[in-house]
């Protein structure tokens, strides 16, 4: 290993640039006579959308065009497209309601965008947008997914009865009816995920230019899949030949799924900027990110546990509502089922399982992935329902889980929905989580927290999370209209330094260091000689992205390919110099070495050859150093956990106070264990900020009642301790880096682990449910009507 | 209905033609190109705009432009000298306390106005300090123990 290889905390390569203000975020872009967008959006969350007066708005200051769904209609500007279509149990597929770029007919909530107005500057555009006079017919609203689906509930779309996406299911329903009849216990849950607003820092912001030249578009957009959104806007909304379209997603201010997702404004501003002849840039306020962003989340669900006298968990049973918002977003569909139903197995071995969730759309904000999509969701039904099961069979919420384990030589393990775990072994992990925790001595701290008047409690989450999303086949049979392999390009120059190209996307996760990392490991060249590109798809071969923890596992892997193909051709280089036989050359610490002598041609010699090739194999050996290769995954990856939160709860105000989280994590093998803490770090932020106080919420009327960070309860520094954070490493078998990924880790074991935590401190007082977020009124409120109904 | 504004950033007197609502940030980020200060929200809470004007940390999106008329600011690309980066700007380095680096200036900006002001400042005065800065990659775990490296090295300490 060199002294920047696999394993090492190496100081990020990025981080220069962003500490002194040199980043290259999608607002810091200005091109050469640029104009401003802004999008003016519907006040009503369902409304009848009629004539549009934009005549005065067009002779305002600065005012290039105003345009209107009826102008992208007239140009056979297409809706934007879902990515994934699943089908009901009946085998009828998903409701697909069209999806404007802008509104036509009718407005499905609060954001929806109605139109453009294009100006000289920001302030213009703005300015003339109070001038557009737009004719609404206010229709009745509905918000609450259980609510939507009941009959004589305002309709969204005429296709879709009682607002119904799909009724999917998966699983033995019969099978686990009949566990359920005969068992010893059943726990039964009624549980509700709080919709989330993802947040990324860096708001959305899109830029479109039509070279006339050329005939060429490009647009820079904060984006987790440059080419993705390639396709879909080139492909299915704009039908733009992909040869003459250019995506570049640069430095990207956190995406955490939100800026997955192809949006209305990069279509825009693409189309606008050849009608109006100049590039068109779009930035998102705040208050429109709250608008416009994909949520996440948003599942009623209820559950059922089956266990036999002694704890084995028998069965389980779970029942969801998923909330798709006003249409479908790119992946809404695949969330709330195949990334969640099939992750209800959780670590444990339940035999039968069955669940069904209906999708339904209603006046609110598309709902897509978001940090974990749907395995948080799986994981917080499952963690709470089995803590709730420990509490009444008096089990120790430890030792139920210890006792239904996937047992660690049961590997592969098919578990009864769908996935076969490859590796794994949660009772290290979990002991190590219970040991950091000094779980055994919890008791004298609940003592003497009560001391202080205090309520103390401590709860625990083992999750499973599937990730680096899937061999594409299997995705493909499953509803996917997409691959999902990634790419990597090695092209070693002359002088033997390296520019990777990548097609997954650094958005916060420091991939040019950790693939850096992974050349440098292999190939012997020190970071400082290798340069990560990603992000433009001008440059980069054809790559699907960055979400779902798949950038390491599967984009690492393409890497390894390509990285093996450099090392064949560098062999056969190097064999012609040495005058060897290439059987005989071995390449270690970066260099060539006829095996078993001292001869050797260093990495760069070799590169140099194959671009000055004066004394070079030609006959048989291309010049060029310079290797491609795509790599689809075998399967998912299975990185697992315990987490485990110790709150206390001051009586008098309902304050839920962190006092220790620990988090004990299996990502396989680490290449950078400083980047791989931060991710756990941020991850479990996000997941305390979901258990503690961010929340959705919309009234009756569908207006969005938390649209700024005033009213949006964002985690800060001081609503949140020092984590304790380990890894256990077991290796992912079907990889060639035996790597698992940890990015969504902490959003996805935290929820849980923080709410099992809080239930315990407040169980003395009886109550053993409580809803997300925890916060002060919702905990004074349970602690007082519990008082009352005991007094 | 321009009006023109002229002050001191990083050092350099600049000045420009603005609107009477145009906010500093707006003036630093359009007019001088310093596009290291960001803008994350609209309601003055995320704090990625924070400069500093006349020694002080201050969100540049609670101020006009014309109400910076004659100050002193300092933005995020006026804290390195040259190529060297500032005690506060290694210790974020150092200690990953940044990662997609949109926060990053704001945090930073602020961190070095606590540390001026609060010597050796404890974990809760940081965690208390950073109230108006959110991030949502960090966690704020590494923001604190790099403020809390960087202020010591800002001292002369060890970082």
């Amino acid at each position: 290993m060199s002294g920047d290889g696999i394993g090492v905390a190496v100081r990020r390569k990025e981080d220069p640039r962003f500490l002194t203000g040199r980043g290259n975020y999608t607002d810091d872009i200005n091109r050469p006579g640029q104009l401003y967008a802004y999008i003016l959006r519907s006040p009503h969350a369902h409304a009848e959308l009629g004539a549009i007066d934009s005549s005065k708005a067009k002779m305002a200051p600065g005012v290039v065009a105003v345009f209107t769904g009826a102008d992208l209609a007239a140009d056979n500007v297409g809706g934007l497209p879902c990515g994934w279509l699943i089908k009901s149990k009946d085998g009828s597929p998903m409701v697909e309601p069209p999806h404007p770029v802008l509104a036509q007919g009718r407005v499905r909530h609060v954001g929806d965008p109605v139109a453009v107005v294009i100006a000289e500057s920001r302030n213009q555009a703005k300015d003339a947008a109070e001038q557009i006079s737009v004719s609404y017919k206010e229709l009745p609203a509905v918000t609450d997914a259980a609510e939507a689906i009941k009959p004589g509930k305002p309709q969204l779309f005429e296709a879709a009865k009682n607002n119904l996406c799909y009724d999917w299911h998966i699983g033995e329903k019969d099978a686990v009816d009949a566990a359920i009849k005969k068992a010893a216990h059943v726990t039964r849950i009624d549980i509700v995920n709080n919709r989330l607003v993802p947040n990324a820092m860096e708001p959305r912001s899109a830029i479109g230019e039509y070279d006339r030249g050329t005939g060429e578009y490009t647009l820079y957009t904060t984006s987790q899949n440059p080419h993705v959104i390639r396709l879909l806007m080139g492909a299915f909304v704009l039908h733009l030949p992909e040869h003459k379209l250019k995506v570049v997603a640069p430095d990207v201010g956190g995406g955490f799924g939100s800026k997955i997702y192809h949006y209305a404004e990069e279509a825009i501003v693409t189309w606008a900027s050849a009608k109006v002849g100049k590039p068109v840039k779009w930035t998102a306020e705040r208050s429109e990110s709250f608008l416009s962003d994909a949520q996440g989340r948003d599942h009623a669900t209820h559950a059922e546990l089956a266990l036999d006298k002694d704890g084995k968990f028998l069965a389980l049973k779970v029942s969801t509502i998923a909330n798709m918002g006003g249409y479908l977003s790119t992946f809404a569909p695949a969330i709330p089922t195949y990334l969640y139903a099939t992750l209800l197995a959780g670590t444990y071995t339940t035999p039968a399982i069955y669940c069904e969730v209906k999708a339904v759309f209603t006046n609110t904000v598309p709902v897509d992935a978001y940090r974990g999509a749907g395995r948080p969701e799986a994981t917080y039904v499952v963690e709470r329902i089995v803590e709730n099961a420990a509490h009444e069979m008096k089990i120790d919420p430890a030792e139920l889980r210890r006792r239904n384990y996937v047992p660690t030589n049961a590997y592969p393990y098919q578990t009864p929905v769908a996935l076969q775990y490859d590796s794994g072994d949660y009772f290290t992990t979990l002991d190590m989580a219970l040991k950091a925790a000094d779980y055994a001595g919890f008791e004298k701290r609940r003592l003497e927290a009560a001391k202080h008047g205090k309520l103390r409690g401590i709860g625990i989450a083992s999750y499973i999370e599937a990730c680096g999303i899937a061999p594409s086949a299997v995705a493909g049979a499953l509803g996917a209209r997409a691959g999902l392999y990634e790419t990597a390009e090695v092209r070693v120059h002359p002088t033997g330094s390296i520019t990777m190209f990548t097609g997954t996307h650094s958005h916060g996760q420091g991939h040019e260091t950790t693939f850096a990392q992974l050349i440098s490991d292999r190939l012997g060249v020190p970071v400082e000689q290798i340069e990560v590109v990603h992000g433009d798809t001008s440059k980069i071969p054809f790559g699907m992205g960055t979400y779902g923890s798949r950038s390491l596992a599967v984009g690492g892997s393409a890497l390894v390919k390509a990285m093996d193909k450099i090392v064949n051709k560098g062999k056969k280089i190097a064999a012609h110099l040495l005058e060897a036989s290439e059987a005989d050359i071995e390449f270690k610490d970066g260099k060539f070495t006829v095996v078993g002598t001292d001869r050797s041609k260093a990495f760069g010699e070799v590169a140099f050859a194959a671009y000055v090739p004066h004394n070079y194999p030609i006959d048989t050996v291309e010049p060029g150093l310079d290797e491609t290769a795509f790599y689809d995954p075998k399967n998912f990856t299975f990185p697992s956990g315990s987490h485990i939160a110790e709150v206390e709860i001051d009586r008098d105000t309902g304050t839920v106070h962190v006092v220790n989280f620990t988090a004990a994590d299996d990502f396989g093998r680490i290449i950078n264990p400083l980047i791989v803490e931060g991710q756990v770090h941020g991850g479990v932020a996000q997941g305390i900020g979901q258990a503690l106080c961010e929340n959705t919420v919309y009234d009756r009327d569908g207006q969005l009642l938390t649209g700024s960070y005033m009213d949006y309860c964002m985690p800060r520094a001081d609503n949140l301790p020092s984590f304790s954070v380990a890894t256990n490493t077991t290796l992912c078998t079907h990889n060639p880096l035996g790597v698992k990924g940890c990015g969504e880790a902490g959003a996805i074991g935290a929820p849980a682990a923080i709410m099992n935590a809080v239930v315990h401190a407040l169980s003395p007082l009886g109550i053993r449910d409580l809803a997300m977020p925890a916060t002060p009124e919702r905990v004074w409120r349970a602690i007082h009507g519990q008082r009352q109904a005991a007094e | 209905m321009a009006t023109t504004v002229s002050m001191t950033v990083n050092g350099k007197a600049v000045k420009g033609d603005v609107e009477p609502r145009t906010l500093l940030v707006q003036f630093l980020r359009e007019n001088l190109a310093l596009t290291g200060t960001h803008v994350g929200c609209d309601t003055s809470q995320c704090g990625a705009c924070v400069v500093h004007v006349d020694g002080d940390s201050i969100k540049s999106c609670t101020l006009l432009a014309v109400q910076a008329e004659g100050a002193r600011v300092t933005t995020i690309e006026g804290l390195a000298n040259g190529n060297e980066l500032h005690p506060m700007q290694a210790a974020f380095r150092e200690h990953h306390g940044l990662q997609c680096g949109f926060c990053t200036p704001g945090m930073v900006m602020s961190a070095v106005d606590l540390a001026n002001k609060v010597k050796n400042p404890s974990e809760q005065q940081i965690r208390q300090w950073l109230e108006g800065n959110i991030c949502r990659c960090t966690g704020y775990h590494n923001i604190v123990k790099a403020i809390k490296a960087g202020a010591t090295a800002m001292q002369g300490g060890k970082s």
